[in-house]
């Protein structure tokens, strides 16, 4: 865990004795959270889903590989890998109706108006403020400029999610009428199938590249964060790091007085264990899967 | 038979009609009429007579009749009816009787075949003239006589020639008689030695007293027929060894061998020891078993062996000719291997035209002969479960050579191999060895037993062209329908190769077609002509199925059916338009038309016939190339960055690290504290 200089100073003219009673004690400070617990929840469950619903969906994209049948195998054949795939995307379904759900309790409980929800500083939607911020990255990157000050969503954590919500829909529909061929060709065109086909299977192997390589990066892998980021598990992030990487948020939470209300004990030990170990599973299957279709396109692409 | 019994009748016609023309051109004297008041008319070459639609000739040459042996009688004598008859007389004559004087030839005649044939209104009955012609009969000792021994072969042939009326209609079991007596000893001794008293026909059977030898009574039955031989061989006990203590031979004919037993009847030249050269004799010798030959091979002969084989009453020296029944050692005649063709010859020649028997000729050290297969003395036929060519045995049979690594299979350079596992395994090697169907197809099934021949001759029953009817032997119903479909060459003209069985069922690891994998193999099989096609099949969600290896998907047979294959324009089709979708909802239970305008063998890279998926698939292409350059591009100058930080943040917990332990403080990195500060 790490500790910052600052953060001590910071310790130092606000009175937060807890912490400083705790400051050499095992345990380090409290951290701040980030994520609620119905937030972690859906994650961990879209990943188990998104995980089974691109490995078993690619067995079948990529049923010219050797790996794709030997995966089929594992899988108890491609019947059952396609009920796999069919139950994984209930799960799916379900995490989306969930968030859905949980955006509807938000404004309810805590925004009391779409406008405050979807307009407000925290919001989603992507701002003006992005654009700038995008265009001060870029500038940093280029080492014409200082790193931007960042709020509680980055634009490209902003992109992330709206890459998952177009994908469900994308995904979610077109999966649809292929799970219910003979329904669905009561209305459409059989053709469609095909249609339906390319699009179902390509954007999945969008939504697989993009998860697997740049969001892994960007939350994941990022040198300063290597081997893993745990705060999307935990839900906790140390106050250091908030204040290094969301500087505008803390500013806000210090300034709403806020901050204290948002601290919490840091998970025992054998629950970040226990994350750590569901995580690296995660990031393994997604690295493999990203090996496999590196060499299905590559090698054995036709 | 109309035409030939037509052709009896008329000759016994002219025979009639020549007589009482002859007679009744004499003037009327009304006792006696002399020969010459008959020559009078007869003697005129271009007297004739009208007999139905022909005309006959009615000249007697008075010449050859005064040298004849009847030249004493008067016509009157023979042609009785004209006795006492006013001239010219009435036609037409009555048959002459010659019994009258030759009364016990006729006697004999009348009993013999021959006459019980004319008795029964037989027109080919011989009739004595038949034989001995009419005006100019000469003593039988006289070389010109018409049964002269020199010519009674060609008597007798006349009728007992091959393709005669008589050969053919008549039941007469010896075929090609006259040839076979002509090359025969008597016949060579008559016909190219002139030997007059060699046996000719009538030394046998009789001249007149002809009688099948069936019956007790003919010269030739068996009973008899010691004696009729020894007619001439007077001395034949005495010097032929196989005579068992003289009389018995004849006492007791039935159960001693008769002569015609060892020297068929006709053929006597080629001498046919058939039992005769008994078999205890080479036992004798063969019965040993030490006994060796010159270059050390075994020549014991187990009794039993041959007792219990199919040729249990064929003699040894039947098969191992040549044999000398007189010499002491009597197989030191022979010089040829045994020649199984002497009795099997059609099988014979069906070998010499198959691979088997052209390697042979070409005097090939591998070539397999009869005994290779068959075996020697032990021979069985295949119907007897132990016999090598009962069909479960006959994988074993042909895999002596045919098995990898054994000589067929060494100098065979096609495209089969490891031919007797793979049968072993396939649903006729499992038909027959495991579910012990003796019925299912064996090596000799489709290649039949002697005239294996290579797939590339086209008179092979592997032959592409033939590989069809061969197995629609047994698959009758399923030639029925591939003989409709397009594969078929009657249905389909073209100049490419067109499937057929074997294309598609492999030759020798034939699976149960429910196999899976027949199942997936057979997609790769249509695939080999249907490359296109088969081609984009696999790019759509049936093939990409099949492709992780399962089979409950449609694979090719299932919409375009498997024997009936029709192109799809063709209303039998079962991807005609009446048809699709009832295809389609052997799977897809409850399938629309609209359901079945899912594009099976549908590809998003033909531009030109799919535009909508070509663009889809570019669009959705352009998509992710656009994404991932972008963010990868974002990711990539992202990374010397965060690696900047990550030195940073390392610096930074090392500076505290040191001061929370309390000690001196470290000299620390400058570079990291200006980073420190710089942050």
């Amino acid at each position: 865990m790490p500790t910052d200089l600052e953060l001590r100073t910071v310790d130092t003219t606000q009175p937060l004795p807890a912490v400083f009673e705790r400051r050499d004690v095992k345990r380090p400070e409290r951290e701040f959270v980030r994520f609620t617990r119905s937030q972690r929840a859906l994650h961990a469950c879209m990943i188990v889903s998104f995980l089974t619903l691109a490995t078993t969906g690619l067995t079948l994209k990529f049923s010219y590989t050797g790996w794709a049948v030997l995966l089929s195998r594992l899988l108890g054949g491609f019947q059952t890998a396609g009920y796999i795939h069919r139950t994984a995307a209930l799960l799916m379904f379900g995490v989306f109706s969930m968030h859905l759900y949980s955006l509807y309790r938000l404004k309810k409980n805590e925004y009391k108006s779409w406008r405050a929800l979807l307009l407000g500083p925290n919001t989603m939607l992507p701002t003006r403020q992005d654009l700038k911020q995008f265009l001060a990255t870029m500038k940093w990157f280029l080492g014409r400029g200082p790193r931007p000050q960042y709020g509680r969503w980055t634009y490209w954590e902003k992109f992330d999610y709206f890459a998952v919500f177009w994908g469900i829909a994308v995904i979610g529909a077109t999966g649809l009428t292929l799970w219910f061929p003979v329904f669905f060709t009561r209305i459409l065109p059989g053709q469609f199938l095909n249609v339906a086909t390319i699009i179902h299977s390509d954007e999945a192997l969008l939504a697989t590249g993009f998860i697997f390589t740049v969001h892994f990066f960007n939350t994941h892998l990022r040198p300063e964060k290597f081997p893993m980021d745990t705060t999307v598990f935990t839900g906790h992030m140390p106050l250091a790091e908030l204040k290094r990487d969301k500087p505008l948020e803390y500013e806000a939470l210090v300034a709403s007085g806020k901050l204290e209300a948002n601290l919490e004990e840091p998970q025992p030990e054998i629950v970040v264990r226990t994350i750590r170990a569901f995580a690296w599973i995660a990031l393994s299957i997604g690295f493999s899967t990203i090996v496999w279709i590196i060499y299905a396109m590559l090698f054995a692409y036709r | 038979m109309a035409t030939r019994a037509g052709r009896g009748t008329a000759k016994g016609l002219v025979w009639t009609g020549l007589l009482v023309l002859l007679l009744g051109a004499v003037p009327a004297p009304a006792a006696d009429v002399s020969n010459d008041d008959c020559l009078a008319c007869h003697s005129d070459k271009s007297l004739t007579a009208k007999r139905g639609a022909r005309t006959v000739s009615l000249f007697v040459d008075g010449k050859k009749f005064s040298a004849s042996v009847h030249s004493a009688l008067s016509c009157t004598s023979c042609h009785a009816d004209l006795e006492g008859k006013d001239l010219p007389h009435a036609t037409p004559l009555a048959r002459v009787e010659c019994g009258t004087c030759h009364s016990e030839e006729q006697k004999q005649h009348s009993h013999s075949l021959h006459g019980k044939a004319i008795a029964r209104g037989d027109p080919l009955a011989p009739h004595c003239v038949d034989c001995h012609g009419n005006h100019d009969i000469v003593p039988v000792k006289d070389k010109n006589s018409a049964v002269a021994p020199l010519k009674v072969p060609f008597v007798c042939g006349r009728c007992h020639r091959e393709g005669t009326p008589v050969q053919m209609n008549r039941n007469i079991d010896q075929h090609n008689i006259l040839e076979n007596y002509s090359e025969s000893i008597h016949g060579e001794a008559v016909l190219k030695k002139g030997l007059i008293v060699a046996a000719t026909c009538v030394s046998c059977h009789t001249p007149h007293n002809i009688l099948p030898h069936t019956d007790p009574n003919s010269s030739i039955n068996r009973r008899n027929i010691a004696a009729t031989c020894t007619k001439c061989h007077a001395q034949i006990e005495q010097v032929h060894r196989k005579t068992i203590r003289g009389e018995l031979w004849e006492k007791e004919a039935h159960v001693l061998p008769a002569c015609v037993d060892c020297h068929q009847p006709h053929k006597v030249r080629n001498v046919f020891y058939t039992q005769g050269m008994a078999d205890l004799d080479c036992m004798r010798c063969h019965g040993d078993p030490r006994l060796k030959a010159s270059d050390g091979r075994n020549l014991f002969v187990r009794v039993e062996e041959v007792a219990n084989s199919r040729h249990a009453k064929v003699a040894c020296s039947q098969c191992h000719s040549e044999v000398n029944a007189s010499s002491v050692r009597p197989c030191e005649t022979i010089t040829h291997p045994v020649d199984c063709s002497r009795c099997h010859e059609e099988i014979a020649q069906q070998y010499q035209r198959s691979k088997h028997g052209q390697l042979l000729a070409a005097g090939d050290n591998n070539a397999p002969t009869c005994r290779e297969c068959h075996g020697t003395h032990h021979i069985l036929g295949k119907h007897d479960p132990v016999s090598v060519t009962f069909s479960t045995n006959v994988p074993t049979l042909c895999g002596r050579c045919h098995r990898e690594g054994q000589k067929a299979a060494l100098r065979y350079t096609g495209t089969q191999r490891e031919i007797l596992p793979h049968y072993n395994e396939s649903i006729h090697g499992k038909g027959l060895l495991k579910s012990g169907l003796t019925v299912t197809a064996t090596c000799t099934s489709c290649h039949t037993a002697h005239m294996v021949l290579p797939r590339s001759d086209p008179q092979s029953t592997v032959n592409p062209k033939n590989l069809p009817a061969t197995c629609g032997a047994c698959h009758h119903g399923i030639q029925e329908q591939f003989d409709e479909s397009v594969h078929s060459a009657t249905v389909t003209k073209t100049d490419k190769e067109l499937p057929v069985c074997n294309d598609c069922h492999t030759a020798h690891s034939i699976r149960r077609t429910d196999e899976v994998g027949f199942k997936l193999e057979i997609m790769d099989r249509c695939g080999r002509c249907h490359e296109e096609i088969a081609k984009t099949y696999f790019d759509t969600y049936h093939g990409k199925v099949s492709r992780l290896g399962y089979t409950k998907t449609a694979k090719c047979y299932d919409c375009h059916g498997a024997h009936d294959i029709q192109r799809v324009t063709d209303p039998r089709s079962h991807l005609s338009r009446a048809n699709v979708v009832a295809t389609c909802q052997k799977c897809h239970a409850g399938a629309t038309r609209r359901f079945a305008g899912y594009l099976t063998h549908a590809t998003h890279h033909d531009p030109k016939k799919y535009p909508f998926l070509f663009w889809t698939f570019w669009g959705m292409t352009t998509l992710l190339l656009s994404t991932f350059v972008l963010s990868g591009l974002h990711t990539l100058l992202w990374l010397p960055k965060a690696l900047e930080m990550r030195r940073e943040l390392r610096a930074e917990e090392a500076a505290q690290k040191a001061e929370a332990s309390g000690s001196a403080p470290r000299p620390s990195n400058p570079a990291s504290e200006d980073g420190n500060h710089a942050h």
